[in-house]
C-alpha cells in the first residue's frame, strides 16, 4: 500500500479549529510575541545543545553526532541542566515578574518627582 | 538550594510506537516544561495579586459590590495589562507544544505508521466504525489546541493524532504524570487496592480513553478481566491498541463507540466503569446520557469512577473558579467552565445512584518518586493540567 506523503514541516504548524482569543488587544503584539517565544525557546534548544556537546567532550574528548542524538544526561547532570534551563525563563521573563513586584509594592512617585524633592532637602 | 526543577523529557519512557525525539526536540519539551512551570509556579500568583490589588478594589469602585460570579471576575480581568500579558504567553506554550508535537510525529508519520500497523493488522483487539460520526461537541472546536482534535487525520488510517497527545503529555504536566505519562492509571490501581482489598473485576469498561494510557495500568493489574476501551476517534485508537500491545496490555479491546449509546452491550455487563479526565470534554446534553448508559451497563455491586479537576462548589472562592476556568476560554476547552458547575452528585443520582451510594476521593498520580515531581497544588497549581484529581464515584445498589 503506497500511503500518502506528508508535508511534515507544514502540516506541524497547523492552526487549531476555534477562534483565538484576543489576549492583548494588539494584533502586532501578538504576533511579535509567538515569534519572540519560538525564538526563545530556539535559543534554549542551542544552550541546551552546546551543554551536550560540552559534557560529551569532558568524558570521551570527541565526540559524533549520534552522540549528541543519543545523550541521555542521568542524575547531577539533568539536575544542572534543569536548573540552567530554569534560571534562562526566569531571566527572559524578568518583566513579567517585576512587574507583579510592582504590583505589590507601595505606590511609587514619577521619579522626575523625587529629584526635584531631593534636590532641595 | 536545591532548585525544584522538573526531570528532563529524556526520562520519558519510549515504548515500541513512542514517537522517537531528536537531542534538539527533547530539548524543545524541556524549555516548554520549565516555562509551564514558570508560569504557574513562579509567577501565576500574580494574576491573584493583580486580582487583590488593583482589579477587585475597582471593581468594587464602580459597582459598589463585589463580582457575583467567576464570569465577572473574568471580565474583569480580562481588562488587566499583567493578566492579559500572562494569558498570552500561557496560550502560546500550549501552541507551541502542539507544534513540537506535531513536528516531531509527522516527520516520522510513515515509520510510526509502520509499527504501530504491525500492533494492530488482523488484531479482533482493535475494532473501529467508520460509519460513527464525531459527536458535536468534538467539532465545535480542536481541543486543548491540538489541530485536528482527537479525530484529526493527516491521511486515511492516520494514527498521529494519538502519537502527538501521547509525546506532549509529559510537557504539559511537567513530568508530574510519570514516565509512560499514566500516573492517573497507577492511581486508580493503587486507589482500588486500598479501598477493596483482593476485589478483582471481572469486566472493566473505560470511556473517552484516547490513547488508553489510563486504562492500561488497570488491564496490567487485573490480567484475568476482561477490558473494553472505547473513544469516537479512530485515530486515538489505533494508537492505543498498538501502545497497549508494546507494553503487554493484551487483554484490553479498543472500540470505537460513542458512550451516549452503548446499546451493544447488555444491561449489568461491566464491574467498572471509569472515565479519566473525559467528562469536562462532553456537552450538557450529553453527560447525563453517558452517565445514564454508564449506570445502565453497570453491574450491581460495580464501581463508577469518574476523575476529574474539583468541582466548583459554593465553597470554592470565586477567583479559584476563574482561575481554573482559564482553560475554557484559552485553551479550547469549551465544555470545562459548564461542567465543573454541575452537581455531578445530582447528575448521579438521577441516573440511579442514591446519595448513601455515592463518595468523592482525592486522588494523586502515582509513579516515581525518584524522578518524578509531586503535582504542586494550591497557590503553584497549574490548574486544569495538575496531576492531582477529585474522584467522584458510586458502588451500584446491589439489585
Amino acid at each position: 500500500m503506497t500511503e500518502e506523503s506528508i508535508d511534515w514541516i507544514a502540516r506541524a504548524g497547523r492552526r487549531a479549529k476555534g477562534r483565538r482569543p484576543d489576549t492583548l488587544h494588539d494584533y502586532n503584539a501578538e504576533r511579535t510575541l509567538s515569534i519572540l517565544l519560538a525564538v526563545a525557546a530556539e535559543v534554549s534548544v542551542l544552550k541546551e545543545r552546546l551543554d551536550t556537546v560540552e559534557r560529551l567532550l569532558d568524558t570521551k574528548g570527541t565526540i559524533s553526532r549520534a552522540d549528541i542524538e543519543a545523550y541521555q544526561p542521568a542524575g547531577e547532570a539533568a539536575y544542572e541542566r534543569a536548573v540552567a534551563t530554569k534560571e534562562y525563563v526566569a531571566r527572559i521573563m524578568r518583566g513579567m515578574q517585576q512587574e507583579m513586584e510592582a504590583m505589590q509594592a507601595a505606590p511609587e512617585r514619577p521619579m522626575a518627582e523625587i529629584s526635584a524633592e531631593l534636590r532641595d532637602s | 538550594m536545591k532548585q525544584d526543577v522538573p526531570p528532563p523529557y529524556t526520562a520519558v519512557a519510549r515504548h515500541a510506537v513512542f514517537p522517537t525525539p531528536s537531542h534538539d526536540e527533547a530539548a524543545r519539551y524541556n524549555f516548554l516544561t520549565a516555562f509551564n512551570k514558570y508560569l504557574a509556579g513562579t509567577i501565576g500568583i500574580g494574576n491573584k495579586i493583580a486580582y487583590d490589588s488593583r482589579v477587585l478594589p475597582a471593581f468594587r469602585e464602580e459597582h459598589g459590590r463585589d463580582p457575583a460570579d467567576r464570569f465577572e471576575i473574568r471580565d474583569a480581568m480580562n481588562e488587566d495589562p499583567w493578566h492579559r500579558y500572562w494569558s498570552a504567553l500561557k496560550r502560546n506554550s500550549m501552541e507551541m507544544r502542539q507544534q513540537n508535537g506535531r513536528s516531531i510525529t509527522l516527520r516520522q508519520i510513515d515509520e510510526l505508521s509502520a509499527k504501530v500497523r504491525q500492533f494492530n493488522e488482523g488484531r479482533d483487539t482493535l475494532q473501529l466504525d467508520p460509519g460513527l460520526p464525531a459527536p458535536h461537541y468534538m467539532d465545535a472546536a480542536d481541543i486543548h489546541c491540538m489541530p485536528g482534535n482527537y479525530q484529526g487525520e493527516e491521511r486515511p488510517g492516520d494514527m498521529s493524532a494519538g502519537a502527538n497527545y501521547d509525546s506532549g503529555l509529559f510537557a504539559t504536566t511537567g513530568g508530574g504524570l510519570g514516565a509512560l505519562s499514566d500516573g492517573g492509571g497507577q492511581a486508580l490501581v493503587e486507589w482500588i487496592r486500598r479501598e477493596r482489598p483482593g476485589w478483582t473485576p471481572r469486566r472493566i469498561l473505560d470511556l473517552g480513553c484516547t490513547v488508553g494510557h489510563n486504562i492500561v495500568p488497570l488491564a496490567l493489574a487485573f490480567p484475568d478481566a476482561e477490558v473494553i476501551a472505547i473513544d469516537t476517534a479512530a485515530a486515538v485508537l489505533r494508537y492505543a491498541h498498538a501502545r497497549a500491545q508494546a507494553l503487554g496490555a493484551t487483554n484490553i479491546t479498543f472500540i470505537q463507540m460513542n458512550a451516549e449509546d452503548m446499546s451493544r452491550f447488555p444491561d449489568g455487563h461491566f464491574d467498572w466503569v471509569q472515565t479519566t479526565m473525559f467528562l469536562h470534554e462532553l456537552s450538557g446534553k450529553a453527560l447525563p446520557q453517558v452517565i445514564r448508559e454508564s449506570a445502565r451497563v453497570l453491574a450491581p455491586g460495580g464501581l463508577m469512577f469518574h476523575l476529574e479537576q474539583p468541582q466548583y462548589s459554593d465553597d470554592m472562592p470565586l477567583y479559584e473558579q476563574f482561575i481554573r476556568d482559564w482553560d475554557a476560554f484559552n485553551n479550547n476547552e469549551p465544555f470545562w467552565s459548564a461542567m465543573h458547575a454541575l452537581d455531578l452528585k445530582k447528575v448521579m443520582e438521577e441516573a440511579g445512584f442514591p446519595p448513601d451510594s455515592q463518595f468523592t476521593a482525592r486522588v494523586l498520580a502515582v509513579v516515581d518518586r525518584t524522578i518524578f515531581p509531586q503535582a504542586a497544588e494550591g497557590a503553584q497549581e497549574d490548574h486544569g493540567r495538575a496531576a492531582a484529581w477529585n474522584a467522584y464515584g458510586a458502588w451500584k445498589p446491589e439489585a
